[in-house]
C-alpha cells in the first residue's frame, strides 16, 4: 500500500463505515415496525412517574393500553381530571368513571394518644421495631411513628406529623401500594375517595383493656352499629368493620356516639399537619442522621 | 493439655456467669395471677380445653395440642379459670392465653396421677408420653420435643448429643440443672435413647464448667454407653450445628435438619424435664430459670412456674436497681428484648436479664467500613456485610435468593463484633418478618 498511514486508515475506517451504515439503512428499510405516533403523543401527556398502580409496568405501557383501548384514561391514578381529558379528547375516547383511590392508615394513635410500655432505642425503622418486641408501644397493632411508609413512598406523599402519625396528601398518593408493603403493621389500605367512613384503628381487645393503651381505640362497644344502617357496621373480633359493598348507606351519623373518636368521617386528608416535609419529628431526624 | 473440641469462627464475649453460677436454685412463690398463653412453642398453637371459672388443679392440661407440630399447656399452679383473652406476649405481640387466678390457699400438690414405667413402654410411644406432657425443646427455640424424637425413617439417629453448653452470656440454668439434677439428666437420656432405639449418647459440656463436667462424669451410670465432652468456651458452640460440628465433625447440609446426618441434639434442662414425667408425673409446668444482671438487686436460680409475670419475677427479685435499662428473656446474644412487665415466662424462656445502662450502652450506628469482622465470625459462613447492604435498601428477595438468609440463625455474632455497631441480626430478622409479610400479601 502506499500513501500516509494516516490517510489509508481514513479511507479503511470510512469505506467500512459507509457499508455498515448502509447495512442498517437497508435493515431499518426492510424490518421496520410500524407503531402507532398516537403512543408518543399519549406518552408525553402522562405524568411520566412509572408508579406502576395502573397495573401496567410504566407510563409507556399504559400509553400502549390506553391507545389500544386495554385501559381508560382514568386508569392513571396520578392525573388530575384535566389531565384525563386531555388524553381522552386527543384519543377521542372516553375518559372512564375516575375514582380516585389514596392510601388511608387504620392508626389514630400517635404519641399523644396511644401508651409507650417502653422506649426503642435501636435502629430507626418500623421494620426494625417490629422485631424487638413489638416496637415497646402498648398497643401491638399501632403505628410506629419510625417512618417506614415515610422512605417507601416515591412521591413524597406521605410525612410524618409532629404526634407521629403518617399524613398521606391525597393530591399526591398514586395508590401504588408501596407504604402498604412496606408497613410492618399492616396499617395501611388503599380506599376510593368516596368511602369516608373509615374505622382508624385494629386493636382487637375491647371495653377498657383497649382504651387503657390507647384514647382512640375501638373498644368494640357497638354504638356505631346501632347508629347506621343495618349491615354496613359489624363488630368482628372486637373490632367495627364497615362493609364498603354498602358505602353508599354510610353516614356522619354512625360518628354521633362513639366514645373514643375511633370511627371518623374524612373528606381529603385524613390527619390534618402543616405544609409537606416542613415537620419532622425527633426520630425522623434520628433516622436521617443514620442513614446519612 | 489435650485440645478442646469446637467449631470454626464464633466469638467469645464476657461470660458472666459468675453473677450466679454458685447460688443454688430455690423453688419461687406461687404468684396471685398465672398467665398461660397458648403458644409457647414452634407450631400451632395449641387448643384451650377449659373455660372461665373452671377449677384446676396444677399439672392437669389446659390445653391440648392441635396437630402434630404441636405441644400441650398444662396449668402450672392451681386456682380458678378467670378468662382466656389476648395477652402480651414475649414476642411483641398479643395473643389468645389462659389467665388463672391462683388459689391462696392450694398446697398445690399435683393430683395422684399414674405415673408410665419407662420401661414398659413401647419405644415408640415413649414420644407420645412425652408429647402429652407438652415437654418442648429448652434450649430457646421451644420445638416440641415429641417431634424431634420421630425422625423421619429413611434419617436414622445413630447419636444423641446432649447439650449442656449453655454458651449465652449470663445465663446458669442449664450450669444448676447439671449441678443438681445429674441422675435426671441421665434418666432423661436413657428415654430418649430407648425412644430412638440407640445406645450412644454424648454430653457436651463448655470447659468453664468444669464442676459441671466433674459431677456429670462421676455419676455417669457404667451400663451406659454415654462421654462427657468438654468443649471450647466459644459462642455459639450450644447452637444445634456448631455442637454437632465440633462433636462429629460433621457440618448439616443447609436448609436440612441434623436428622439428616444421623444426629439429635437435646438440651440438659429438656433431658431432665423428660425424666420427670416419668418419675412424678410431672408434665412441663416450671424448670430452672437464670435471674441475673446488674439491674437486678437480687440475682439468683429459680424453678419458677411457667405463666408467671415479669412484674412478679422482678418484685421477688428484690426489684430493679436505678440504673436498670434494658430486660431481656433468655441470653444477652440471642434473647428477646422486653418491653411489658405483664408478659409471662414461656417453657423456653431460660433467664430473665436485667442490664444495667453500663451493660447495654447506646452507641450510633455508624456506616459499614467493610473491616469483614463479621465475616471472619460468622459461624455459618454467611457474608453479613453484604446481607445488611442488602437488608438496608430493603432487597428481600436477594437477602433470600442470593444471600442465603435461610441459614443464618440470628445467632448475633456479626452484631457483636461490628465495629460500626450495625445491628445486623436485627435487620435480618426484621427482614425474614418482612419476606414472610410479602408473600402472604402477593
Amino acid at each position: 500500500m502506499s500513501g500516509s498511514p494516516i490517510i489509508d486508515s481514513a479511507l479503511i475506517l470510512g469505506s467500512v463505515g459507509l457499508f455498515f451504515g448502509f447495512l442498517i439503512a437497508l435493515v431499518n428499510k426492510k424490518f421496520k415496525v410500524w407503531e402507532d405516533p398516537r403512543i408518543d403523543a399519549v406518552d408525553e401527556l402522562l405524568p411520566g412517574t412509572n408508579c406502576g398502580a395502573c397495573g401496567v409496568p410504566g407510563c409507556r405501557a399504559f400509553a400502549e393500553a390506553v391507545v389500544s383501548g386495554k385501559q381508560e384514561p382514568s386508569g392513571c391514578t396520578v392525573m388530575g381530571v384535566d389531565d384525563i381529558d386531555d388524553v381522552a379528547s386527543y384519543l377521542g375516547v372516553n375518559a372512564g368513571a375516575a375514582n380516585k383511590r389514596v392510601a388511608r392508615l387504620l392508626c389514630a394513635g400517635g404519641y399523644e394518644e396511644a401508651v409507650q410500655h417502653s422506649d426503642y432505642a435501636g435502629y430507626a425503622t418500623c421494620k426494625a421495631a417490629a422485631a424487638v418486641a413489638g416496637g415497646g408501644k402498648g398497643c401491638t397493632w399501632g403505628c410506629l411513628s419510625l417512618a417506614d411508609c415515610e422512605s417507601s413512598c416515591l412521591l413524597d406523599a406521605i410525612y410524618m406529623n409532629e404526634n407521629g402519625l403518617p399524613v398521606v396528601v391525597p393530591e399526591r398518593c398514586t395508590a401504588c401500594s408501596d407504604c402498604v408493603e412496606t408497613c410492618p403493621n399492616d396499617l395501611f389500605v388503599l380506599m376510593p375517595m368516596d368511602q369516608k367512613l373509615i374505622v382508624q384503628c385494629r386493636n382487637l381487645l375491647n371495653g377498657n383493656a383497649a382504651e387503657d393503651l390507647c384514647k382512640v381505640a375501638c373498644n368494640a362497644c357497638n354504638k356505631c352499629v346501632a347508629d347506621s344502617e343495618p349491615g354496613v357496621i359489624e363488630i368482628q373480633n372486637d373490632l367495627a368493620v364497615i362493609d364498603y359493598e354498602k358505602n353508599s348507606l354510610t353516614s356522619p351519623q354512625a360518628l354521633t356516639r362513639c366514645p373514643t373518636n375511633a370511627i371518623v368521617w374524612v373528606e381529603g386528608q385524613q390527619f390534618k399537619e402543616s405544609s409537606p416535609g416542613s415537620v419532622k419529628t425527633g426520630r425522623v431526624l434520628e433516622q436521617e442522621k443514620q442513614v446519612a | 493439655m489435650q485440645s478442646l473440641l469446637s467449631f470454626k469462627h464464633g466469638v467469645h464475649p464476657p461470660e458472666h456467669k459468675d453473677i450466679t453460677a454458685g447460688i443454688a436454685s430455690r423453688r419461687f412463690p406461687f404468684p396471685d395471677e398465672i398467665i398461660l398463653p397458648l403458644s409457647q412453642h414452634i407450631g400451632t398453637p395449641a387448643e384451650s380445653l377449659v373455660q372461665a371459672g373452671d377449677r384446676v388443679e396444677r399439672g392437669d392440661v389446659i390445653a391440648q395440642a392441635a396437630g402434630f407440630i404441636s405441644s400441650s399447656v398444662h396449668a402450672t399452679a392451681s386456682g380458678v379459670v378467670k378468662s382466656i383473652e389476648l395477652w402480651p406476649h414475649p414476642n411483641g405481640t398479643m395473643v389468645p392465653s389462659i389467665r388463672i387466678d391462683v388459689d391462696p390457699n392450694s398446697t398445690q400438690m399435683q393430683r395422684p396421677r399414674i405415673v408410665p414405667r419407662w420401661e414398659e413402654v413401647e419405644d415408640e410411644d415413649l414420644s407420645g408420653e412425652i408429647g402429652k406432657a407438652g415437654i418442648v425443646g429448652l434450649g430457646g427455640a421451644a420445638f416440641p420435643s415429641h417431634v424431634k424424637l420421630t425422625p423421619p425413617k429413611d434419617q436414622p439417629i445413630d447419636l444423641l448429643l446432649v447439650n449442656g453448653c449453655e454458651c449465652e452470656p449470663y445465663l446458669t440454668s442449664d450450669h444448676r440443672t447439671m449441678l443438681e439434677h445429674p441422675e435426671k439428666v441421665y434418666l432423661g437420656i436413657r428415654i430418649a435413647l430407648k425412644a430412638l432405639g440407640i445406645s450412644r449418647a454424648v454430653i457436651g459440656v463448655e470447659a468453664n464448667k468444669p464442676d459441671a463436667i466433674e459431677v456429670m462424669r462421676n455419676t455417669a451410670p457404667h451400663d451406659l454407653d454415654v462421654t462427657v465432652q468438654a468443649l471450647q468456651v466459644k459462642y455459639p458452640q450450644g447452637a444445634e450445628k456448631m455442637l454437632i460440628k465440633a462433636v462429629m465433625g460433621r457440618e448439616v447440609p443447609s436448609g436440612a435438619l441434623p436428622s439428616s446426618i444421623g444426629a439429635l441434639v437435646q438440651n440438659v434442662a429438656t433431658s431432665a424435664n423428660v425424666a420427670a414425667v416419668f418419675t412424678t408425673g410431672q408434665p412441663l409446668i416450671e424448670r430452672i430459670i437464670t435471674v441475673t444482671g446488674r439491674g437486678i438487686r437480687k440475682p439468683g436460680n429459680w424453678v419458677i412456674p411457667f405463666g408467671t409475670r415479669l412484674r412478679d419475677v422482678i418484685n421477688q427479685c428484690g426489684g430493679l436497681t436505678d440504673d436498670a435499662a434494658e430486660i431481656v428473656f433468655g441470653g444477652p446474644m440471642m434473647g428477646l428484648g422486653q418491653a411489658n412487665l405483664d408478659v409471662p415466662i414461656l417453657k423456653a424462656t431460660g433467664g430473665v436479664l436485667v442490664l444495667s445502662r453500663d451493660e447495654c450502652k447506646r452507641q450510633d450506628i455508624l456506616p459499614c467500613i467493610r473491616c469483614g469482622k463479621c465475616l471472619e465470625v460468622c459461624p455459618v459462613f454467611l457474608n453479613p456485610q453484604l446481607m445488611g447492604a442488602l437488608a438496608k435498601a430493603e432487597r428481600f428477595e436477594e437477602l433470600a435468593a442470593d444471600a442465603n438468609l435461610g441459614d443464618c440463625m440470628l445467632c448475633g455474632c456479626c452484631s457483636y463484633v461490628c465495629p460500626s455497631n450495625i445491628p445486623l441480626s436485627q435487620l435480618f430478622a426484621a427482614s425474614r418478618v418482612q419476606l414472610g409479610r410479602l408473600a402472604k400479601l402477593a
